[in-house]
C-alpha cells in the first residue's frame, strides 16, 4: 500500500512543475566541491539553452570556490539522474531531456583546492 | 484511652488499579469497533489490554499534586531571572542563536506532541494507555507554555524570539521538526507511539536535552536550565512510557514485531536527522562547550541505545537500520549542517559566524579524524572570504530532501567529499534524498511524502513566485536585523553595551 | 553487561537521594556535571525509600522524585518502596 489508511488514499504532489508559472526546477551540484553545503536549486524557463544556464545562474553562484575560475566547461564531466550523460549546450534545457527536479552533477578532476578527495 | 486505628494505606499498585479499572468499561451502545475504530489498521494485533500497566503508576491525585510543585520551582526561577538581568548573564550573545533555533524548531514540536497524546490517548482501547498518554498530553502542553515564557524574557532584549510560530511553519531549517512531527501526528496511534513515544523520548530527547541543559548551566542561561528541566522532568516518565508501550505490542503477537521493526528503523532516522541541527548547537553554538556532538552521541546513543536494542533483542527486535550509517555520519554532521546554516544566514532568523581560532581548535581536538582534513580548509577560506571584504553569501537556494526536509548536505556514507544524491520516479515525478534511510521511508508510502511541503520549491510557486523580500515578510524575518552575521549585529552591540552598564558605572 | 543509569538536578533534595543511590549500589558511579548528577550502574541499580528516610530523617514518597528526575535508563519498576532500573543483558 502507497500509504497506511483506512482506506483507499491518493495524493496529488505538491510541486507539480504546472505550479512554477511556466518555469521548472533544475537542480545542480559540482562534484567535491563543498563550499556549497548543498545541490543549487534554480527556477528556470526550459527555453533557456543549456549555454545560457552555464554561462549565467551556474557560473555566478559557484565563483566563492576558489576553482571557480579554473573550470574548463568543455571538458567538465556531466552526469544528469546520476548518470553519465553529454548535453548540446546549443540546445535549450527542454532539448537537452532536463525535466522539472533533474539533478545535473558536474565533476572536474584535478580541481579540488579545498577538499582532499580520496 | 482510645486505641488510634490507623486505616490501611493502600499499595502503590492497589491505588493505580483503583484509578484505572472503573474506566475500562464494557461499550453497549456502540460496538467497541466504533469506539474505538482506529486501532486495527495500522496491522497491530492486541489481545489484552490489561497487560499494559505504566510501571511509575502515578495516580491522577499525585500527578496534579507534584506537577503543581515543578510549576511553583520553575516560576520562582523565571521571576528571579527576570528580575536579576537573567539576559545579561549569558557567557555571549551568539549563544542566543540556540535559543533561538530551540524555540522555532523545538518547541512548537512539544505542542504538537501535546495534540498527538491528546488524540491517541481517546483512540487507545486500554484504560492504562489512556491515562499515561492523557497525562503526557497535559505534560506536553505545559512544555511548551513554559519553554515559550521563559524564552519571552529574552525577546525583550533581542532580535529572532518574535516569530517563531511563523518561523516554524514557513522557514526552511525548521522544516526538519516540523515534518517530523506532521509525520507522527498523521500516523495511526500506535505509530505515532513509536515515533513520540519511543523513538524521540527514548532514544533522542536525552541527546536533546540533558547535554542542552548543561550547555545552558555553563553558559549562564537560567531560564533555560530552568524550562529545561521542569520539563525533563517528565520525560522520565514519557520515556518509560515509550519503552512499556514497544514492549507491550511486542508481547502481545509475534505478527507486530515487523511492523514494530519497521516503524524503528523509520523513526530512529528522521529523529536523528533533526538532532543534525542539535549537533550544530553542541559544536559550534555554545560559548562555553559542554561536550562534543559527538562525545554526547557515543553516550547516548552508542551506549544507551545499544543497551536498549540489547534489551529489546529477546523479542527479536535489532538495532535500527541506520544505525551503522549513523554511527559513521557522527563525525560529519554537526559541520555539514554548520556550514550551511552559515553560508545561508541571509535566511535565518538567527546570526552566523565563522568559528574562532580557539573554537577551531576546539573542534580538531574533538574530531580529530575529521575536522582538520575536511572542515577547516572551508572555514580557514571563507575566513580569508570575510577579511577580504568579500564575506561568503550562498545566495543559491538549497535541494532539500523530500523526507526530511533539510538541504541535502549531507555525503555518500563512506565520502564525505560527495554529497549523497538519491532520487526516484515516482507516477512520473522526480523526487530527491539526502540519504538511503530518507528514500526508504519515501519508498515505503510514497502517496504521504509526495505533499510535503518544501519550503525552498514553495518559494517559487504562488504567491511568492521567487520574490525573496516578499518571503522574508512571509517569514516574519526582518532583513539586516533578524538575521546575518552575528558581529555588528544589533544583538552583538546591545549584549556588550549593556553588559558594560551592568558591571561598571559608565 | 549494560549501563543503567539515573540522572538528578544537582539541589538540596537530591543530596539525600543520591547519597541512598551511593549506599545501596556500591557498584554505581557518580559523575557530577553542571546542574546534574548523573549515576551510571552496571545491568542494575536500585532507589530505597528506607534509605533515604534514614538520611532525611522524615518519611519520603518515593515518586517525590518525579520531581527532581532528568532522566533514567533501562526497564523501571516502583513500588512504594522502591525503584528499580533493569537491562535483562
Amino acid at each position: 500500500m502507497a500509504v497506511i489508511a483506512l482506506k483507499e488514499y491518493s495524493a496529488v504532489p505538491r510541486d507539480l512543475v504546472a505550479n512554477f508559472n511556466g518555469k521548472q526546477l533544475v537542480y545542480a551540484s559540482w562534484d567535491h566541491h563543498l563550499l556549497f553545503a548543498a545541490p543549487f536549486l534554480f527556477c528556470v524557463p526550459p527555453q533557456m539553452t543549456f549555454s545560457e544556464w552555464v554561462a549565467g545562474p551556474l557560473t555566478q553562484l559557484i565563483a566563492a570556490d576558489p576553482d571557480a575560475k579554473a573550470v574548463d566547461w568543455s571538458s567538465v564531466q556531466w552526469l544528469k539522474a546520476n548518470q553519465p550523460w553529454t548535453p548540446n549546450f546549443a540546445g535549450s534545457l527542454a532539448e537537452n531531456g532536463v525535466v522539472h527536479k533533474d539533478q545535473i552533477r558536474f565533476r572536474t578532476p584535478g580541481l579540488n583546492s579545498l577538499l582532499t578527495v580520496n | 484511652m482510645d486505641t488510634q486505628v490507623t486505616k490501611k494505606k493502600l499499595g502503590l499498585k492497589e491505588r493505580y488499579k483503583l484509578l484505572t479499572r472503573d474506566l475500562g468499561w464494557e461499550t453497549t451502545f456502540h460496538s467497541r469497533e466504533e469506539v474505538f475504530p482506529y486501532v486495527h489498521y495500522e496491522g497491530i494485533k492486541i489481545h489484552d489490554w490489561d497487560k499494559w500497566e505504566d510501571p511509575f503508576r502515578l495516580t491522577m491525585d499525585a500527578y496534579w499534586k507534584y506537577q503543581a510543585e515543578k510549576e511553583r520551582k520553575f516560576y520562582a526561577i523565571i521571576d528571579a531571572h527576570a528580575q536579576n538581568n537573567g539576559h545579561l548573564n549569558l557567557t555571549d550573545a551568539h549563544y542566543l542563536t540556540a535559543i533561538k533555533i530551540f524555540l522555532q524548531a523545538i518547541t512548537p514540536g512539544e505542542y504538537c506532541a501535546h495534540k498527538g497524546f491528546a488524540r491517541v490517548g481517546r483512540e487507545f482501547g486500554g484504560v492504562g494507555t489512556q491515562v499515561a498518554c492523557q497525562m503526557q498530553s497535559l505534560d506536553e502542553v505545559r512544555h511548551a507554555q513554559t519553554q515559550i515564557h521563559a524564552m519571552s524574557n529574552y525577546n525583550k532584549f533581542y532580535q529572532g524570539f518574535h516569530a517563531f510560530s511563523d518561523q516554524r511553519d514557513r522557514i526552511w531549517y525548521t522544516s526538519v521538526a516540523r515534518s517530523f512531527f506532521d509525520d507522527a501526528l498523521s500516523s495511526g496511534p500506535f505509530e505515532f507511539m513509536i515515533a513520540i513515544g519511543f523513538s524521540f523520548e527514548y532514544v533522542l530527547t536525552n541527546l536533546l536535552f540533558v547535554p542542552f541543559m548543561s550547555g545552558a548551566a555553563y553558559n549562564g542561561d537560567m531560564a533555560t536550565v530552568t524550562f529545561g528541566f521542569s520539563a525533563q522532568s517528565d520525560e522520565a516518565r514519557h520515556m518509560t512510557l515509550g519503552l512499556e508501550c514497544i514492549k507491550f505490542m511486542l508481547e502481545q503477537d509475534p505478527a507486530n514485531l515487523p511492523i514494530v521493526q519497521k516503524w524503528i528503523d523509520k523513526w530512529f532516522w528522521r529523529g536523528l536527522r533533526i538532532l543534525a541541527l542539535v549537533g550544530t548547537m553542541m559544536d559550534y553554538m555554545l560559548p562555553k562547550r559542554v561536550m562534543s556532538w559527538k562525545e554526547a552521541f557515543d553516550i547516548y546513543g552508542i551506549e544507551n541505545g545499544g543497551a536498549l536494542f540489547n534489551d529489546l533483542a529477546r523479542y527479536g527486535v535489532r538495532a535500527p537500520k541506520g544505525w551503522g550509517d549513523a554511527a559513521a555520519a557522527i563525525d560529519h554532521m554537526s559541520h555539514q549542517l554548520m556550514l550551511g546554516l552559515y553560508q545561508w544566514s541571509f535566511g535565518t532568523a538567527f546570526h552566523g559566524w565563522i568559528p574562532s581560532d580557539d573554537e577551531m581548535e576546539w573542534l580538531s581536538a574533538k574530531y580529530p579524524d575529521s575536522f582538520d582534513k575536511y572542515y577547516r580548509p572551508r572555514w580557514e577560506h571563507i575566513k580569508k572570504l570575510a577579511a577580504a571584504g568579500t564575506p561568503f553569501k550562498n545566495y543559491g537556494l538549497a535541494k532539500l530532501c523530500q523526507t526530511c526536509q533539510l538541504p541535502c548536505v549531507f555525503t555518500e556514507p563512506g565520502d564525505p567529499t560527495l554529497i549523497c544524491h538519491r532520487e526516484i520516479d515516482y507516477k512520473g515525478e522526480k523526487y530527491h534524498f539526502c540519504s538511503d534511510g530518507c528514500k526508504e521511508i519515501f519508498e515505503n508510502e510514497p502517496e504521504k511524502y509526495i505533499q510535503a511541503w518544501l519550503p525552498m520549491p514553495q518559494l517559487f510557486q504562488e504567491p511568492l513566485k521567487g520574490d525573496l523580500g516578499a518571503w522574508m515578510n512571509y517569514v516574519s524575518l526582518v532583513d539586516g536585523q533578524d538575521n546575518g552575521d552575528f558581529d555588528g549585529s544589533q544583538d552583538q552591540i546591545n549584549f556588550d553595551k549593556w553588559r558594560g552598564m551592568a558591571t561598571s558605572n559608565k | 553487561m549494560s549501563t543503567v543509569f539515573i540522572a538528578l538536578q544537582a539541589n538540596e533534595e537530591t543530596r539525600a537521594i543520591i547519597e541512598a543511590i551511593v549506599l545501596d549500589n556500591p557498584e554505581a558511579i557518580v559523575k557530577r556535571e553542571p546542574a546534574m548528577v548523573k549515576i551510571n550502574a552496571p545491568g542494575r541499580l536500585v532507589v530505597n525509600r528506607e534509605t533515604i528516610e534514614s538520611i532525611v530523617g522524615r518519611s519520603f514518597d518515593l515518586q517525590e522524585m518525579h520531581i527532581h528526575l532528568i532522566t533514567l535508563s533501562g526497564n523501571v519498576d516502583e513500588t512504594d518502596d522502591s525503584l528499580t532500573l533493569t537491562w535483562n543483558n
